[in-house]
């Protein structure tokens, strides 16, 4: 989850840019596509509000190899925090909006960086308070270790060993204007 | 679309809520006020699921504090509650000690003794809720006090607006009926024009207070101008509790020169809403077949009662922790 800090960062290096990212999206779609042998049953859930674009990016992927569209949803995770009591003032809610049923189906769930695990434990509980899922699966862009709980992602675009004090940013360009994975430092 | 809407939302709702209360809207700025619309719009959702109800204020208890009967408000009160997993408690005047003569502040004193966070207050008196909130931690909610503010029915009514119209902004609403002891009329007003709509009030001359113009709204005796040329039309209940003298001679005579009617209804220039903050005095304020026709809204405003009190209840638990942090490092 993201920490809201006073501290001062400065990008200590590009980890992926444009071209690098579509690249990875494309090898992510095809890994979901291989390891669930097709799109039958598939869905996409975004976590809000990277992972959400990452999802819809990687639907039109998925979309251009097998031919046809599959379900997207958005997942907002707030409501399920594990540090709502411990934050103030509460963080900004946005909507939740999965127009279909998830009962049944095989939904691989997808988040910009994979951190402490904590973003991943409360979208798990929010999927299922919305039906009984066949499998959930974890797609992310950036896995940056330091995990606190045990959760793995099935579909890694770059696995990146970093230091606790570091922050990973993913910047896309539906909301932040352009394409990019930087690291991150403190000053 | 939907990223459209969280990129603006991303940008737009750079406001955070540090309120621990919610006593009225005439103390919020519009920026506070669209975030409250913006959160309860991304609430409206939980009551769609197979399972209403999401984790966020486990551990919470409320207590709604009725000393004054209400059905609608203390309900949606009481599931907007639960359905954020709170626990939540109903005390209402016959039942409590304020009939053995205890005041309110001690009985809130003694909620807050029991540790409740959240007290939502509906009172006869005007600015009880502002006087109980200043001398408690918890936090307070409006639910209603006397003639004076009813927040939360202003936002949903703001919101149903919003929902159906997609903007408030420029929009022409005409608010018909009780002005003078009307709190649901003083807080619509307030966020109405806080948010950039043109307000037009109308009844008979007993029920307009004078000077209302301060308020920045416009104000006429003729209904007809109130039909013509507006996109929302409000209307409000006949209080009979609240007033202390005829001011109307009677029903009658009020439906005849304010009822509106479908044959009324004909003097509408724009495609209209019709909203009513409940409960209807059927054939009086309004006739049925337009409560129940095509341009009535009035249970949508039910429906976003909920998420707006959803809203509401999750913003100011998170702020509530904002002023305790803040009283423990000043102390």
């Amino acid at each position: 989850m993201e920490q809201s800090s006073l501290t001062n960062f400065r990008e200590k290096a590009k980890l992926l840019d444009a071209e690098a990212i579509r690249r990875t999206l494309v090898r992510i779609a095809h890994e979901i596509i291989e390891h669930n042998r097709g799109t039958e049953h598939l869905a996409l859930i975004g976590i809000r509000t990277r992972g959400s674009v990452l999802s819809k990016r990687l639907a039109t992927e998925i979309e251009a190899i097998e031919g046809r569209p599959l379900p997207v949803g958005a997942l907002d995770i707030t409501l399920y925090r594990d540090d709502l009591s411990r934050i103030a003032p509460n963080p900004i809610l946005h909507a939740t909006e999965i127009p279909f049923d998830i009962t049944d189906l095989r939904l691989v769930l997808v988040d910009d960086v994979l951190f402490t695990g904590r973003t991943v434990r409360a979208a798990l509980d929010a999927l299922i308070d919305l039906g009984r899922p066949l499998a959930i699966q974890l797609a992310v862009l950036v896995d940056r270790g330091h995990r606190e709980l045990p959760i793995r992602a099935d579909y890694v675009g770059k696995n990146i060993p970093t230091h606790l004090k570091e922050r990973v940013e993913v910047r896309l360009q539906e909301i932040d204007g352009k394409d990019e994975v930087v690291i991150e430092e403190s000053v | 679309m939907a990223d459209a809407a969280v990129v603006t939302g991303g940008t737009t709702q750079t406001t955070q809520w540090t309120k621990k209360d919610l006593l009225g809207l005439r103390e919020l700025s519009p920026e506070e006020i669209r975030l409250l619309l913006a959160t309860a719009e991304s609430f409206r959702e939980v009551s769609l699921r197979p399972i209403k109800k999401v984790p966020a204020l486990r551990g919470k208890t409320v207590v709604n504090l009725f000393f004054e009967p209400s059905t609608r408000t203390r309900t949606s009160f009481e599931l907007a509650a639960k359905r954020l997993s709170a626990d939540i408690v109903n005390i209402t005047t016959s039942s409590s000690s304020i009939t053995k003569g205890e005041t309110i502040l001690d009985t809130v004193r003694n909620l807050e003794a029991l540790k409740v966070d959240i007290v939502v207050i509906r009172h006869p008196a005007a600015g009880v809720p502002h006087a109980i909130a200043k001398r408690v931690f918890a936090s307070v909610i409006n639910a209603g006090d006397g003639a004076h503010e009813h927040p939360t029915q202003a936002l949903l009514d703001l919101l149903t607006i919003q929902e159906k119209k997609s903007r408030i902004e420029g929009l022409n609403v005409s608010i018909v009926g009780d002005i003078a002891h009307s709190r649901v009329a003083r807080s619509n007003i307030w966020g109405l024009t806080k948010l950039g709509a043109h307000v037009l009030v109308c009844g008979p001359p007993t029920l307009i207070p004078p000077k209302i113009e301060e308020l920045g709204v416009r104000a006429t005796f003729d209904v007809r101008e109130a039909i013509q040329e507006t996109d929302v039309l409000m209307l409000l209940r006949i209080q009979h509790e609240r007033q202390e003298a005829p001011l109307v001679p009677s029903l009658r005579e009020y439906r005849l020169r304010y009822g509106i009617d479908r044959e009324r209804l004909k003097l509408a220039t724009r495609e209209l809403l019709i909203m009513h903050p409940g409960p209807i005095n059927r054939g009086v304020e309004l006739d049925s077949s337009v409560a129940d026709g095509p341009h009535s809204v009035i249970l949508d405003q039910v429906t976003n009662g909920l998420a707006v009190r959803m809203a509401v209840l999750y913003l100011v638990s998170g702020a509530a922790r904002v002023v305790e942090e803040d009283m423990y490092e000043s102390s």
